[in-house]
C-alpha cells in the first residue's frame, strides 16, 4: 500500500509499480490507510511522513499497532537524522527521499516479499 | 539578559527556516510528480520500441500533468521570492492585502497538515502601511500558527484586514476553540521584541472567537 496526500504522485507511482506486476493499494488520507491496514494484508506500506491529520510517528505507531509484521518504507521529503533514527526505532525499514529511484524502490519491495515468503515457509515447516 | 534585537533575529531566522523548509518540501513533491511522469514516458517509449500500440491520449495526459506541476512550481517559487525579498529593505510601504495572501499561501502546507483551511479576505481598498515587512509577516505567522490551533469545528481560519483610527488591523476569525488554546507561548514569543519592533498590538476576544492584530500605519510615526 502507498499512502500520500499528493494525489497526483500517488496515482502515477502506483501505476508504475503495478506495471512491474505488483498489486498496489493506495490511500490519500491516514484514516483510510489505517482502515485498509486493518482489513487487508500488505507486504509493505510505503508512506509519506508529513500527512494531514496525524504526524508521521503517530501513523507508524498506529500501523505497527494494528499489524506489527508489516514492513514500512518512508517515501518523503527531507527527514532530519534524529527523526530518521526515531522512525527506525519504531520499526521503519527504510527512508527514501523524493523523488525516488523506482528501480531501487522496486528492488526493496521485492526483497521484502522474498524475505516474507522465506519466513512463511520456515513457519510452515516448523508446524 | 540578552538584547531584544538578538531574540528578534532568532525568531526571524526560525520563521524563515520554517517557511523555506515547507517550500522545499513542496518543491520536492512537484519534482517527484514530474519525475514519475518522465519515468512513465520512458516506460511507454520502451513499449513503442517493442512494437506495442500506445494511446496518444495517454501521452497528452502525461504532458498535461507535467505542465500542471510546472505551473504549481512557478507559484511556489514566486511566493518564495516574495518572502526572500521581504528583507531587502528594513522598512517599506506595503499593502496588507498582499501580505495576507502571501502568508496564507506560505502557510498552506502547515494548515493542511493540521486539517485547517486559511482564507484571506481582501479589503476593497488597498491597506498601505509603512512597516518592517519581514518582521510583520513573522508576527502574523506566529498569530496564525496560534489561530490554527484554536480553530473551531469547521476548521476555517479567516484573515480579515481592516482599518480604524488606531491603525491597520487583521482579524483572525473562526477561533471556536480559543478558550482552550494556550496563549502563554504566543505571548512569550511576541514579547521577545516583535510587537515593539512592528508597533503592533495583539488582542484576544474569547467571546467573539477572534484575535485582532493592530499595526501602526507608519512604523516611524510617534
Amino acid at each position: 500500500m502507498i499512502i500520500d496526500d499528493e494525489k497526483d504522485f500517488l496515482d502515477i507511482i502506483a501505476e508504475r509499480i503495478r506495471a512491474h506486476g505488483m498489486n498496489v493499494c493506495t490511500a490519500s488520507a491516514v484514516e483510510d490507510a489505517l482502515n485498509l491496514v486493518e482489513e487487508k494484508s500488505f507486504d509493505v506500506v510505503i508512506m509519506d511522513f508529513m500527512m494531514p491529520g496525524m504526524n508521521g510517528f503517530q501513523t507508524i505507531k498506529a500501523i505497527k499497532g494494528k499489524k506489527p509484521g508489516v514492513q514500512i518504507i518512508l517515501l518523503t521529503g527531507y527527514v532530519p537524522d534524529d527523526q530518521r533514527s526515531e522512525a527506525r526505532a519504531l520499526g521503519v525499514l527504510d527512508v527514501i527521499e523524493k523523488p525516488p529511484d523506482l528501480k531501487d524502490l522496486i528492488g526493496k519491495i521485492r526483497n521484502i516479499k522474498t524475505l516474507k515468503r522465506a519466513q512463511r515457509r520456515k513457519g510452515s515447516r516448523k508446524k | 539578559m540578552r538584547a531584544k534585537t538578538e531574540t528578534v533575529a532568532e525568531s526571524g531566522l526560525l520563521f524563515f527556516g520554517k517557511m523555506t523548509g515547507s517550500i522545499s518540501h513542496e518543491i520536492n513533491n512537484v519534482l517527484a510528480i514530474i519525475n514519475e511522469n518522465a519515468g512513465l514516458l520512458e516506460d511507454l517509449a520502451l513499449l513503442l520500441d517493442r512494437g506495442a500500440i500506445v494511446d496518444s491520449q495517454r501521452m497528452k495526459k502525461i504532458s498535461q500533468a507535467v505542465m500542471k506541476q510546472v505551473r504549481r512550481a512557478d507559484t511556489i517559487v514566486k511566493n518564495m521570492n516574495r518572502l526572500a525579498h521581504s528583507v531587502d529593505e528594513s522598512i517599506k510601504t506595503i499593502d496588507l492585502n498582499d501580505m495576507l495572501e502571501l502568508l496564507a499561501a506560505l502557510s498552506e502546507r502547515f494548515a493542511s497538515t493540521r486539517g485547517v483551511a486559511v482564507q484571506p479576505q481582501r479589503n476593497q481598498d488597498p491597506l498601505k502601511l509603512r512597516t518592517s515587512p519581514f518582521f510583520l509577516m513573522n508576527l502574523l505567522w506566529l498569530c496564525l500558527d496560534f489561530a490554527m490551533g484554536a480553530a473551531g469545528e469547521d476548521k476555517i481560519v479567516e484573515l480579515a484586514p481592516g482599518k480604524t483610527a488606531g491603525g491597520i488591523q487583521v482579524f483572525f476569525k473562526g477561533l471556536g476553540d480559543l478558550a482552550g488554546a494556550p496563549l502563554k507561548p504566543l505571548r512569550a514569543e511576541l514579547d521577545k521584541g516583535l510587537t515593539d519592533l512592528t508597533k503592533a498590538k495583539v488582542e484576544v476576544d474569547v467571546e467573539n472567537r477572534l484575535m485582532v492584530v493592530t499595526v501602526a500605519e507608519d512604523i516611524n510615526a510617534d
